[in-house]
């Protein structure tokens, strides 16, 4: 049987080369059969339940946007009450459900401690509707709410770091995945399910063909891509300790990355854009290997 | 069985400890803050053994519950005003989930301005949700709504959520004698909760999937029936309770007091200055027709006690703006095909928490007198005599 077939059917309705629909299978093969799994609205909710059809094999809830922590909360809740501490229970969400409009659920859960696993499937922009810009959407894509103008080359902004945020309120475990990283991704989830007590994220890259302007058959290329320019790092905090999974040799060069994807092509030949992204990318790294190389503390669930 | 002087607040959260509720989630809002504080006291003395989370908005509030009740397990919230309005979104989501769930209104005004004081605007403006709603008069009443709402909302002809309304301040933080039924007593009454399509491992099961317009429509035609047919179990439910627990409500939908041929069409706390009016014979010739579910609405019991009278003089604690109160509207809608309809006049009283007294009523009751069928009115106070 294909990857994660045994909880997630195939026959949804995500675009050829879906990137979320990739890391659904792998995410749901590692997390098994004993899980209920909470869903905010977007992309792989629209695309997987077309009354009344499903492509979960496991139980699963939708309910609204930007709820699928606090629904999450109440299911894990209610299974402690009823003497079930075997079950999961899983919030997965896209960058829109999770950092920008369902942000104040995830928080909350956080700050509780909730004995949840939160998944975030960043496919860096509200796919669903139309690739609007979202809190997740990184500086200079073009999206439909950030267009390339002739005066504003896309979003003017930097990623919303999910992640760190995470770590900031004592999450149990926070690590970040990419599907070109698959079995680093698995482990991933398969640490954050066997842990128990305290809030456990996971912050995933989940390339969007259709909205990205990008060859279906070259989805898993731009997700590797990624990782090997260093705009999305592999890494993982536990007990506050950094712990950075995956180091290029050297970065490949941002442009390598861009020149793929139709949401940055109007970047491509704008050097001074595309060495800020680097030096910005540099400065990240700087921060986060001192981090792990001094072994700082990092805040910690006690 | 004994009855203790306690706050309404106090009774509510004494009673939720007694309904065997497995999860509470809450946020604070003025005038439910004392429920929640004393269901949170309450836990942490390790009265009620249950789940208590202590949620970061009303949103997530409602969002816990639904989860909680989709897992199997008993669960309440309670919320008012602003509180409800941020709900809105999961409070329609939830009648649609057809999920069992059980809220308490602290009934408030809406911003803006802020005000925190009574009205019913904000359930109001939930009233096409889908939910139950049940107004009560008395703290009793709202102790005895919500044992009554856990059995309607779980009766597997039903699976509505259920909203129990009382009035902010007047009700919550009144001190009266009440009774709060044992929670054996409680328990034996309820049974254990049951859901029946509850999310499980062992039987997976897809819940809040994506409909299209033909199925959409479909099932929202069975939750429009769904309400309309709750009607029959909530009559049922009352009497079942009144029986073992000794308290009737009118029929369970509608009450009515006294038999003047003017009718004072009401909701809410304020039913209890009219039927002190009407015992002192201080309101000449009215009676009191008191709506108790304002959802499912009783259309064709209200007509049954309306029809022939000389005048219904609609009492709202609300305004739908640009038309007029919201009970009126449909008490008139309700009267639209008898043939000598009385005349329907609507004074709008009471909103933002200004009072509602015997001066306001004797007011409301003397100007609808002399005015005509379909006389809307809002009495800002300005108007009553404080003389009376
Ligand atoms: C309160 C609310 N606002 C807006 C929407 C419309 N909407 C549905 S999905 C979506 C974007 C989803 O983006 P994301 O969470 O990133 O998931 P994706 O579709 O990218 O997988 C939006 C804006 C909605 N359903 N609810
Ligand atoms: S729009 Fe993007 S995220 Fe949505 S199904 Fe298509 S490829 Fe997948
Ligand atoms: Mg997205």
């Amino acid at each position: 049987m294909g990857i994660g077939l045994r909880q997630f059917a195939p026959g949804h309705r995500t675009c050829a080369g879906c990137g979320s629909a990739i890391v659904f299978r792998h995410v749901l093969e590692a997390l098994g059969d004993d899980v209920i799994i909470c869903q905010a609205t977007g992309c792989m909710e629209v695309t997987t339940t077309p009354y009344p059809e499903t492509s979960f094999k496991v139980p699963w809830i939708h309910v609204v946007f930007e709820n699928a922590a606090s629904v999450a909360t109440g299911v894990k809740r209610a299974l402690k009450a009823q003497g079930n501490n075997h079950t999961r229970v899983v919030a997965m969400g896209g960058d829109g459900g999770m950092i920008d409009i369902g942000f104040g659920a995830v928080s909350g859960a956080l700050e509780r401690g909730e004995d949840i696993i939160i998944i975030v499937y960043d496919t860096e922009a509200y796919s669903n509707t139309g690739l609007q810009r979202s809190g997740g959407t990184p500086f200079g894509a073009s999206t439909t709410t950030s267009p390339a103008g002739k005066k504003i080359p896309g979003k003017q902004e930097w990623k919303k770091n999910i992640a760190m945020i995470a770590v900031m309120h004592r999450a149990k475990y926070v690590a970040t995945a990419n599907p070109a990283f698959w079995a680093d991704l698995q482990a991933k989830v398969r640490k954050a399910y066997e842990m128990e007590g305290g809030t456990r994220l996971i912050h995933i890259y989940s390339p969007c063909p259709i909205g990205w302007h990008v060859d279906p058959s070259k989805t898993i290329k731009v997700a590797k891509l990624a990782v090997e320019t260093g705009l999305w790092m592999l890494y993982e905090v536990e007990e506050g300790k950094l712990k950075i999974n995956y180091k290029p040799k050297e970065f490949k060069p941002v442009e390598e990355y861009f020149k793929l994807q139709g949401r940055f092509k109007h970047l491509l030949g704008r050097k001074d854009i595309i060495e800020m992204v680097e030096r910005h990318v540099r400065e990240h790294w700087e921060m986060m290997e001192k981090v792990e190389k001094e072994g700082i503390d990092l805040p910690k669930l006690v | 069985m004994a009855r203790e002087v306690m706050e309404g607040s106090q009774a509510v959260a004494r009673i939720v400890a007694n309904c065997d509720v497995k999860v509470i989630a809450a946020y604070p809002i003025t005038p439910q803050t004392h429920i929640v504080q004393e269901l949170a006291k309450m836990h942490a003395d390790g009265l009620i053994d249950c789940e208590f989370v202590n949620v970061e908005a009303e949103f997530s509030a409602i969002s816990a519950i639904l989860g909680a009740t989709a897992a199997g397990a008993r669960s309440f919230t309670a919320t008012s005003s602003q509180g409800l309005a941020l709900m809105h979104e999961v409070v329609f989501a939830a009648a649609g989930m057809r999920l069992p769930l059980v809220m308490v209104i602290a009934n408030r005004a809406l911003s803006a301005p802020i005000n925190i004081w009574n009205d019913h605007q904000d359930s109001i403006a939930e009233r096409d949700s889908g939910w139950i709603q049940i107004y009560c008069e008395s703290v009793q009443e709202v102790v005895d709504s919500v044992v009554q709402a856990y059995k309607i909302a779980e009766n597997k002809n039903v699976l509505l959520p259920v909203m129990v309304c009382m009035d902010g301040f007047y009700l919550t933080h009144v001190y009266e004698p009440v009774e709060i039924p044992p929670k054996s007593k409680v328990h034996k009454f309820l049974g254990k909760f049951n859901y029946p399509y509850k999310l499980d491992p062992k039987k997976p099961l897809t819940m809040g999937p994506l409909g299209f317009p033909a199925d959409y429509a479909r099932l929202r035609k069975q939750l429009a029936e769904a309400v309309w047919n709750s009607k029959k179990v909530i009559k049922e439910v009352h009497d079942i309770y009144a029986k073992q627990f000794g308290r009737v409500y009118g029929d369970g939908l509608l009450e009515v007091y006294g038999d003047g041929s003017i009718a004072l069409v009401a909701m809410g706390s304020v039913c209890g200055t009219i039927k002190d009016m009407i015992d002192k014979d201080e309101l000449k010739d009215v009676c009191l027709v008191r709506i108790r579910t304002f959802r499912p609405f009783p259309k064709d019991e209200i007509v049954e006690v309306l029809k022939d009278r000389d005048a219904v003089v609609v009492l709202d604690r609300n305004i739908s703006l640009g038309n007029a109160g919201a009970v009126y509207l449909e008490v008139r809608d309700a009267l639209y095909d008898e043939k000598d309809k009385p005349k329907v006049v609507d004074f709008v009283v009471g909103l933002g928490g200004v009072d509602v007294n015997k001066a306001t009523l004797n007011y409301v009751v003397e100007k609808a007198r002399t005015v005509k069928s379909g006389h809307v009115e809002i009495v800002d106070g300005s108007e009553v005599s404080s003389s009376y």
